[in-house]
């Protein structure tokens, strides 16, 4: 299934479900990654990790590896 | 009668710029009890019976870090008489996510809607009416840099407290969650408060572990309350702690398209995205970043830094206010000890300190303005990478940059580290990293051994670098800091100029706090080392002494059989070492006193012979550099970890900790190194070492048992 770890930059995408548990889902839930976002790719970092989302109105920072936890349309 | 208002909202929302406005300069600053966080309160201006309450900034009242743990219990337990919700207008979604959750805590709440003027300048409306009526509170707008709105927001706050003016929560949950929530509250109305009877019903559908734990229901109305919780998952198909924040904002997602109108289509640039196309670009970040950092060290430690904190020690205390005093002792006919302890005793030792701040006021200076214009994000964005390798998180990379110069200043620029474990592990690690003071003893060593190599510094830097990483590996082994790793979910906000009130107060609060806490502990003890260097018992008698016969060089020979292992088992190198627990020049001004040759600046290879006294081989003098490096830091840094740390238990691991560390890594280099040199002979010591060594690369490398429970869950989570 494809998650945001998939996702190009650049890409326009709908958030489906958060999978996993705990704190770093929650935190990704409270930034405003929920069920039916529009999530902008907008850039990766230097070094390759992590990657920065336009959502909400706003620039987000997140690992690849927690990207992985969301699944997008 | 004294009313408390409590500052709530979103990091980066401007919060501070309020704070300072509302109350001036009559702030008091410290720490919750108990914890790294920081805890602001103060008194508003004009009207003296008014306390505000500044609260951690925080993106919610989840029960996962420290900073929403702190505020819930604030608001909950301590209940202000109103709460001043401060809502970044030009990111109103997210902002509001917090506020639904405030509104349900039975207290007064007026919301400043701050940033007005960026939201004018973008084209955007916002409809305050409309958007008041569907929260159902009083809304402020505000632009807390403008100095906008804020006598308005002064007015509503307190009439809000005066009168209690609290209304009918919005709706927020929808259908069956409202059922469940609702059956809830039934369920535990005569278990809690009314007031906070709907924020409990609400964290106990969410599971919430905190409040659970805190309330300690028995287990049939825990089942009870499970059981409306599991229908409403299965109706929703989805866990219940996401179910309440999809609802949430899909409440505010609602309440944005009827009262907020946007000119720019979503995902445009806007002039932050722009910079950073240039500050975050793939080539660019790391070469930008590199050139502001030297930028920020190159003044703030190396030119300017250096010339004021040299000025304060030679001219200001050297030149002026010692032989001063000084003279008016004499001329009083003060008794030569008393004139002594005054002197080189308590004003000297005093000139540490306040040589220390001017370099630490222009350090804070540079990184306050770099914080508050939200460049700091962008550095832990693009060094994040690395540190997570360690288990620590790109925020850390300021704090060991800044060790390079001094290991105060460092301390301190730990509390931008939101997570508190990785503070914790950040301060203790960080003054691995050789300071400014440090440099002196690798000169004089490195001369001594090797007739002075340009490499010797360097390779202590690096040397500083492994250690740091290698005590960050095993430290997040262990139980003390492992556990549930931090997410690294950051925002980055919109760069915008920082105010200058708000940096400068930053600057003052952290200088000032430095030099009333390290001032009062620093000042004891130089004068106890004062005395223990100058005071002996000589001949029976007691009474001022050469160095030979203080009490430094008794201690200094009581313990060195500690240090025969190291190699350095003499009492003048021991008690070199321990003057460096104060400062850690004192190292090689006391190797100098101690062998006789006056004040020593760097060295000369006529000192050759008066420290071979002191290291009887080439490698016991490298095994007591590593030692006097990676030590606990000096009186100033131990203090200021004392205040950070916010813990006993973890100040003295830390002490431990440090210590532990360089008496077994001097063991290894002088024990296994000088075997390989064939200097040193094998015996019981080498054994020591070897084991050592061993255990180090067991622990370097043995699994970690929180991160493969975590890969565990990704594995479950991705199924």
């Amino acid at each position: 299934m494809n998650t945001l770890k998939d996702a190009k930059v650049g890409e326009t995408v709908m958030i489906k479900k958060i999978t996993g548990s705990g704190p770093t889902k929650r935190r990704i839930m409270d930034m405003g990654m929920t069920k039916g976002a529009e999530v902008l790719i907008r850039k990766v970092a230097p070094l390759g990790d992590p990657i920065e989302l336009h959502v909400r109105g706003y620039e987000l920072s997140v690992r690849k590896a927690d990207a992985e936890l969301i699944e997008i349309e | 009668m004294e009313i408390k208002i409590a500052l709530a909202g979103n990091p980066n929302c401007g919060k501070t710029t309020l704070f300072n406005d509302l109350t001036g300069s009559a702030q008091y600053v410290g720490n919750w009890p108990g914890v790294t966080v920081e805890k602001k309160d103060g008194r508003m201006k004009n009207h003296k019976d008014v306390v505000i309450q500044d609260l951690p900034g925080i993106y919610s009242l989840s029960p996962y870090t420290l900073e929403e743990v702190v505020t819930r219990n604030y608001l909950v337990n301590e209940k202000p008489d109103a709460i001043i919700n401060i809502i970044d207008g030009t990111n109103i979604e997210r902002n509001l996510y917090l506020t639904t959750q405030i509104l349900e805590l039975n207290i007064p709440v007026v919301i400043a809607l701050n940033m007005m003027d960026l939201v004018r300048k973008n084209g955007d409306s916002i409809d305050i009416k409309k958007l008041s009526n569907q929260l159902g509170c009083k809304i402020v707008p505000i632009s807390a840099l403008k100095s906008e709105g804020g006598q308005e927001l002064v007015a509503e706050a307190i009439d809000a407290a005066k009168n209690n003016r609290l209304a009918e929560p919005p709706h927020v949950f929808k259908g069956s969650v409202e059922h469940a929530i609702a059956h809830i509250e039934e369920s535990i109305e005569h278990e809690v408060s009314r007031d906070n009877l709907r924020w409990y019903a609400v964290k106990l559908f969410e599971r919430d572990e905190k409040v659970v734990e805190d309330l300690a229901f028995d287990d049939s109305l825990m089942r009870h309350i499970e059981m409306h919780i599991k229908d409403c998952e299965k109706e929703m198909d989805d866990d219940s702690e996401s179910i309440i924040t999809n609802q949430r904002y899909a409440y505010i997602q609602n309440v944005v398209d009827l009262s907020v109108v946007r000119k720019k289509a979503r995902g445009a640039l806007s002039i932050s995205d722009k910079i950073d196309k240039i500050v975050t670009n793939r080539i660019l970040a790391l070469p930008i970043f590199a050139v502001i950092m030297f930028l920020v060290y190159y003044i703030s430690v190396t030119t300017l830094g250096t010339v004021v904190t040299d000025w304060t020690n030679d001219t200001l205390f050297g030149a002026w206010i010692q032989p001063a005093v000084q003279h008016g002792l004499e001329a009083i006919g003060a008794s030569g000890w008393l004139i002594s302890l005054i002197v080189n005793g308590i004003i000297g030792g005093l000139a540490a300190p306040i040589g220390f701040a001017p370099q630490m006021a222009l350090v804070f200076f540079f990184l306050s303005i770099l914080e508050d214009c939200g460049y700091m994000a962008r550095v832990a964005f693009i060094m994040d990478r690395i540190f997570r390798r360690f288990g620590l998180s790109g925020k850390s990379f300021i704090p060991f940059l800044i060790s390079s110069g001094c290991g105060v200043p460092a301390i301190m620029a730990s509390r931008t580290i939101e997570n508190e474990k990785d503070r914790r592990m950040t301060m203790i690690t960080t003054t691995f990293i050789p300071c400014g003071a440090k440099l002196p003893v690798i000169a004089v060593i490195a001369g001594f051994i090797m007739g002075g190599a340009w490499w010797a510094a360097p390779m202590m830097y690096f040397a500083g670098i492994i250690l740091v990483i290698i005590s960050c590996i095993i430290l997040k082994k262990t139980r003390m800091f492992a556990g549930k790793p931090a997410p690294f979910v950051m925002e980055l906000p919109q760069y915008h100029i920082p105010s200058g009130r708000g940096v400068l107060i930053h600057v003052w609060e952290r200088v000032w706090a430095f030099l009333k806490k390290a001032g009062t502990i620093l000042f004891l003890c130089c004068v106890v080392m004062w005395f223990l260097g100058s005071f002996g018992i000589h001949n029976g008698a007691f009474g001022l002494v050469d160095s030979e016969n203080c009490f430094l060089s008794d201690i200094g020979n009581a313990i060195a059989w500690i240090f025969v292992p190291l190699g350095f088992g003499t009492w003048q190198a021991v008690a070199s070492s321990l003057s460096g627990f104060v400062a850690k020049e004192g190292i090689v001004s006391t190797m100098g006193v101690l062998a006789g040759l006056g004040d020593v600046g760097g060295y000369t290879s006529s000192m050759h012979n008066a420290f071979a006294a002191f290291f009887p081989t080439s490698i016991a003098a490298v095994s007591f550099l590593f030692f006097n490096l990676f030590d606990s830091p000096c009186l100033a840094a131990i203090s200021t970890m004392a205040k950070e740390m916010g813990s006993r238990k973890f100040f003295w691991f830390a002490i431990l900790f440090q210590n532990v560390m360089s008496y077994c890594i001097a063991l290894m280099v002088y024990q296994i190194g000088g075997l390989a040199i064939g200097t040193v002979a094998f015996g019981p010591a080498t054994i020591v070492a070897f084991i050592l060594l061993a255990g180090l690369i067991y622990l370097l490398f043995k699994p970690d048992r929180s991160k493969t429970a975590q890969l565990k869950v990704h594995e479950g989570a991705a199924a």
